[in-house]
């Protein structure tokens, strides 16, 4: 079978299957943007941004974009029913206060220990922190979607990071092109991988050793 | 003062001196940056800045194709900062660098690099007269380096120091003539906190309207913490 790895917006749609009815849930930049596309007709999910807004429904459409509505990636936002806004103090003492069900977020690496490293490229010399080191440790369940390699071939699930931190210990799950790999205390635990894929395959491109759940199963939608 | 109503940006931000440290920029977006009084700053020159501010400047962002659209990266382009205090400075491409990130790697400014939740509530702290808290943010990370790790109840948390300001620039929505401010949706973000933490907060707003006018349930900053209002109009 042929191996094929899953593009942005599948891992996307990965992630929003692990978001439930009533959620609060704050979405990072990039393929965590995107997972707001695909929650299901009937589950209500509450978006929150650092951006100072509480549920922001779709993007704003062109023509419609207005300058003091947007989320923390500097999209226009359309104005819905029900919306908040708040200062930025306010906005993060939500998410250090504990009312943040789900973060999203993207990773440049995630250790066996559910360290995240998300903010620096060390070749840069200055990175975004942004809202990443809030949300890993005021979040209850931190989700990391990103590929699971880098450009240049290497593993970004790693048995220590070599790029800065941006928490300790704080990754619950990771969903990549390839794979869905929880984080346990004992470990890190394949619980899918991608059609096509065997465990062997993900092992190989993953630096830790893998604990393997018993009932691995295919990634479904 | 009773009346804080300047007639132009120039004027309200005449007294700023060399070395000042200055908080603006709102999110970073068009939409809460005071885009007149940065270049009324711009052109009254005051050298050796240090900015406090969400973001470093980024071109594009929050802004749309064809509206004003000036960021305190002009202020950096001008050469008249030192130093950023913020917690998104650079573009999110490094092949596509901002100018900060630009000055910063020729040396020409220090960039310090706090987390954004961090960053507000040093400043909340610093108009609320807290002169230092305890946050779980940044423990085991590039930030916790040289401060303070105290643990409470078996967790740590790293000591963070309040931020205060010389001037703040303030982009709000309406003002009346005692200074009190409403914001428009997320243009409030840092611009609430920014206001009640410097000596001297000078606002932007789009409309200055009379007493009693602005609902007293939704004024968002009292005008005890504001000094000088300037009207929108147009630049010159």
């Amino acid at each position: 079978m042929v191996k094929s790895r899953l593009d942005r917006e599948t891992i996307a749609m990965r992630v929003a299957k692990e978001l439930a009815h009533g959620d609060y849930v704050n979405l990072g930049i990039g393929i965590p943007t995107l997972v707001s596309q695909f929650i299901p007709e009937g589950r209500k999910v509450f978006y929150h941004s650092e951006s100072g807004v509480l549920h922001y429904g779709p993007m704003a459409v062109d023509g419609d974009e207005d300058v003091d509505l947007i989320n923390a990636g500097g999209q226009f936002l359309a104005s819905v029913p029900g919306m908040t806004y708040f200062n930025a103090a306010d906005a993060f003492g939500m998410i250090r206060g504990g009312y943040i069900d789900v973060s999203v977020l993207g990773g440049f690496q995630v250790s066996e220990f559910g360290d995240l490293a998300n903010w620096i490229l060390p070749s840069r010399g200055t990175g975004n922190i942004g809202g990443a080191m809030d949300l890993s440790v005021g979040a209850k369940r931190i989700i990391v979607a990103m590929e699971h390699i880098d450009n240049e071939g290497a593993p970004k699930v790693v048995r220590k990071c070599s790029f800065p931190i941006t928490g300790q210990g704080c990754v619950d799950l990771i969903v990549t092109d390839v794979a869905v790999i929880e984080v346990t205390p004992s470990g890190l635990l394949l619980k899918q991988v991608a059609p096509g894929w065997t465990v062997d395959d993900v092992q190989k491109i993953t630096e830790p050793a893998l604990r393997i759940d018993s009932e691995v199963t295919e990634i479904t939608l | 003062m009773v009346n804080k109503i300047f007639p132009s940006f120039s004027e309200a931000v005449h007294d700023i001196p060399d070395q000042a440290v200055i908080m603006m920029d709102g999110f970073g977006g068009a939409g809460g940056m005071p885009q007149h009084l940065i270049l009324a700053l711009r052109d009254h020159g005051a050298q050796n800045l240090t900015v406090i501010s969400n973001t470093g400047g980024l071109a594009g962002f929050g802004s749309i194709a064809g509206q004003l659209s000036i960021t305190h990266s002009t202020l950096i382009e001008s050469r008249q900062v030192r130093k950023v205090i913020c917690s998104f400075p650079v573009s999110r491409s490094p092949s596509n660098p901002n100018h900060l990130e630009i000055a910063y790697q020729r040396g020409e400014v220090d960039v310090e690099v706090v987390p954004q939740g961090t960053l507000a509530e040093r400043i909340r702290a610093g108009g609320a007269g807290i002169v230092a808290f305890y946050t779980p943010t940044g423990v085991g990370t590039y930030v916790a380096n040289g401060k303070e790790v105290r643990n409470f109840d078996g967790r740590e948390y790293l000591m963070e120091y309040a931020l205060v300001a010389d001037y703040a620039f303030i982009r709000a929505s309406r003002a009346d003539h005692f200074g009190n401010l409403v914001y428009r949706g997320t243009s409030r973000s840092f611009n609430q906190l920014m206001a009640a933490a410097a000596k001297i907060t000078i606002v932007e707003v789009d409309d200055i309207v009379p007493l009693g006018y602005l609902d007293p349930e939704l004024i968002a900053t009292p005008g005890l913490y504001v000094d000088r209002v300037v009207k929108r109009q147009s630049y010159g």
